[in-house]
């Protein structure tokens, strides 16, 4: 069991998403930072899927009432059990009565607090994630708040004393404020004015506050269509771009909406929604254009990243759970 | 052509929606009979390998993959084959009888939209409530049913300032379409009336009360100034 001390809004359990409902109109969910995530569940020796607490404001703290196998993922918060300070991307047994403490992020927007097995609450149509605007999934359906009860779905400690991290170098984490995704473009892309074709590949989009799980607002150069369009509605998913009439690009994210009808002008590829879900507001994005064929290999490069990291960290906690029998 | 009505397109199409899914445009109109061949299609797709989903939009088609196929292009023209095969599906499904609270609190915007068409309020609600209205499919929030047979006399555009939020049970009309929230969000359209209805219960299997080819008929309960 562990007990959060203090939660600012919006931290909620969310796992790798609601996959299968779509066609009831249901939300993906899930955490915005599916890297994060899937490192957390890595150094755990969780379920790839297993949930997990994003935590979107910091500070958060927890107290922990017995042993329990933790890691920290996502944004680097300065992360402290009782006095000593965990590195970015760890994971350590924290013991009855400490206290995990997240501060101010020195880069990033989200982070993720993981447990042995993931967290317990019940999988709704067949996920754990929270859903807000429907208040069902995760905890209660609702954001976490101070003196909630969290319980891990396994007891058993198996990481080595000190813990084990992972260095995400080779993923090319974004350095500074100027985050760089790629995107595919999307069906109504030629129906925009050639200046706008030149604007989304060259300027630099400002993530503005009104940026959220649901979807970034970005600010920038107006991107202008040939005449306007009236689209029939139809299926959007996180990282499509739709461009409203006023020109504003907004990147629809996690609890986007399953259906909508304004033009999109592309979408951010699947492998580079974790650098999206880590620009925050004021932070700046720019766009490179990819191929279908460029997409699937960006995923297959960051799967395979999260394969070897899955099985280098096996070998860890087998050899630890060796030292110590 | 009305400015509201989508622009039909004379050719079927696909385009990617990044790594995650395709969407296929049927061409033609807005009408029963290509949503009754995107209902087919969805079946079909559904069952195909590396598909996690086959969700219908308004004649279009939302595929979304489990494995994304290593050549979309080929993947595009197999659907537009199938469009082509001309296969679709009748759904005789229940009807939702629901009784409805035109204008007052719940639907504030019944005298805008009166004024935008130039009918009376009473013709509003009158040809409003006279259609079964289909529904073509399920989205945008869970439960949300997107309808068609919406009487051509109450096309209006979108609000110019969308509502941040509107209750679930709010029934609103903007371009050539109708439908009721299944619960709070915001919304651009024009809210015309209020009903006292639960669309969506995630304990439920399905979790959506209504499936795509199943009808509502509105009921004027009152009609508040």
């Amino acid at each position: 069991m562990m007990e959060i001390l203090s939660s600012s809004a919006l931290a909620t359990i969310q796992d790798a998403g609601r996959h299968s409902y779509y066609r009831d109109g249901v939300s993906r969910s899930g955490v915005m930072d599916g890297v994060a995530l899937a490192l957390g569940n890595a150094l755990l020796g969780n379920d790839a899927d297993a949930a997990a607490v994003e935590i979107p404001m910091l500070p958060f703290s927890v107290r922990f009432d017995q042993d329990l196998d933790i890691a920290v993922t996502g944004a680097d918060c300065s992360a402290r059990l009782d006095d000593r300070a965990l590195p970015p991307n760890w994971a350590i047994t924290a013991k009855a009565g400490e206290t995990l403490t997240l501060g101010a992020p020195r880069s990033g927007c989200r982070a993720y607090l993981c447990v042995a097995g993931g967290f317990d609450v019940p999988a709704v149509l067949g996920s754990r994630s929270t859903q807000l605007r429907e208040q069902f999934g995760g905890l209660e359906g609702r954001m976490l708040q101070k003196g909630d009860r969290l319980n891990g779905r396994r007891a058993e400690t198996l990481l080595p004393a000190g813990g084990i991290g992972v260095n995400l170098v080779p993923l090319r984490p974004t350095v500074g404020d100027v985050a760089e995704v790629r995107v595919i473009p999307a069906a109504e892309y030629g129906l925009f004015v050639p200046e706008a074709h030149q604007a989304l590949w060259s300027a630099e989009w400002d993530v503005t506050p009104q940026s959220n799980r649901a979807g970034y607002r970005l600010a920038g150069p107006e991107l202008r269509l040939q005449a306007p369009v009236e689209l029939r509605s139809h299926g959007i998913v996180p990282g499509v771009i739709q461009v409203p009439p006023g020109g504003a690009p907004i990147i629809q994210l996690a609890d986007a909406a399953t259906m909508g009808g304004y033009p999109k002008i592309g979408a951010v590829i699947e492998a580079d929604l974790w650098r999206l879900a880590q620009a925050r507001p004021g932070a700046k994005l720019r766009f490179r254009q990819v191929s279908f064929a460029e997409a699937l290999d960006a995923l297959g490069e960051l799967d395979a990243f999260l394969s070897q990291v899955r099985s280098t960290t096996a070998r860890v906690r087998n050899a630890a759970q060796g030292w110590t029998r | 052509m009305n400015a509201m009505a989508p622009t039909d397109q004379t050719k079927p199409r696909f385009s990617p929606l990044g790594t995650t899914g395709m969407i296929f445009e049927a061409p033609g109109a807005f009408d029963i009979e290509h949503q009754q061949r995107i209902w087919a299609m969805a079946d079909a797709v559904g069952t195909w390998d590396g598909v996690r989903e086959a969700v219908p939009g308004m004649t279009n088609l939302t595929v979304l993959f489990a494995t994304p196929p290593r050549d979309i292009d080929t993947f595009g023209e197999r659907i537009i084959a199938l469009w082509n095969s001309g296969i679709s599906k009748a759904v005789t499904g229940k009807t939702l009888d629901l009784p409805i609270v035109y204008g007052g609190e719940g639907g504030p915007h019944l005298a805008d939209v009166s004024s935008l068409t130039g009918l009376s309020v009473e013709e509003v609600v009158g040809i409003h409530s006279a259609p079964t209205y289909t529904v073509y499919a399920v989205g945008s929030h869970a439960g949300y049913c997107y309808l068609g047979g919406l009487d051509p006399r109450l096309f209006v555009p979108r609000r110019a300032v969308p509502l941040l939020s509107i209750p679930g049970g709010s029934l609103s009309i903007a371009g050539a379409q109708t439908g009721v929230s299944a619960s709070a969000g915001p919304s651009g359209w024009h809210t015309i009336g209020s009903a006292d209805i639960s669309f969506f219960d995630p304990t439920r299997q399905p979790p959506s009360l209504l499936r795509p080819g199943d009808s509502i008929r509105f009921h004027p309960e009152k009609v508040l100034s």
